[in-house]
């Protein structure tokens, strides 16, 4: 295989990856989420799905629709 | 320190700073609304209503909440308290989390708290000395 076309299959190769690796971290960021910040400093992350996330995500929607 | 001002304008201050901030309401340590940007009164109370209720089943679940994050593909909803008041705000997705916080923070404490008047201190009453003490 002439080494011109290996380089471009490896290029295209890193660029799907970089290219879904960036699509995830995005995806990941979108998910809807709680955080509660405690006075202590801690901090608790709900992602939807969890039983607080399920409690507390409605009523947020509630508020975002409200005005 | 923070110079305190009324709710008015910490709001339109906090608005102008951060463009994410889309509604916000202060509520006074009896619950009412302190201020809002919202000009339908029945607007801005649903907003501190929806805050107060959010905070209590967080409370609920975890409690000694100072400041909490709500994210929706919508949009998210902040709410921070400072004892007994508290500030929450809607605003675009995706925000910059640690800005918003800060910048509510600040807001929540540039607003005045309502204090009750302070009373002035009498000054001493003299002693009246007798008439005769002078003779």
């Amino acid at each position: 295989m002439p080494p011109r076309k290996l380089v471009t299959g490896f290029l295209l190769a890193t660029g799907s990856l970089a290219g879904s690796v960036l699509v995830r971290r995005r995806a990941a960021r979108r998910r809807e989420r709680i955080d509660l910040y405690a006075e202590d400093g801690s901090m608790h992350s709900f992602a939807e799905g969890s039983p607080e996330a399920l409690r507390l995500l409605p009523l947020a929607y509630e508020i975002l629709a409200s005005p | 320190m923070l110079a305190p001002m009324d709710a008015a304008q910490a709001i339109s201050d906090l608005t102008e700073i951060s463009p994410q901030i889309r509604y916000v309401a202060v509520l006074a340590a009896d619950g009412s609304v302190a201020g809002s940007n919202l000009f339908d009164e029945a607007a801005a109370t649903r907003l501190a209503d929806g805050a107060r209720r959010l905070v209590e089943a967080a409370e609920s679940m975890r409690p000694g909440v100072a400041q909490l994050e709500a994210a929706t593909v919508t949009g998210s909803v902040f709410v921070v308290r400072d004892g007994d008041r508290m500030i929450a705000a809607t605003t675009t997705p995706e925000p910059t989390v640690g800005l918003v916080f800060y910048d509510l923070k600040t807001c929540l404490r540039s607003v005045e708290a309502a204090k009750p008047p302070a009373r002035k201190r009498r000054a001493p009453a003299k002693k009246q000395e007798p008439d005769d003490a002078a003779a």
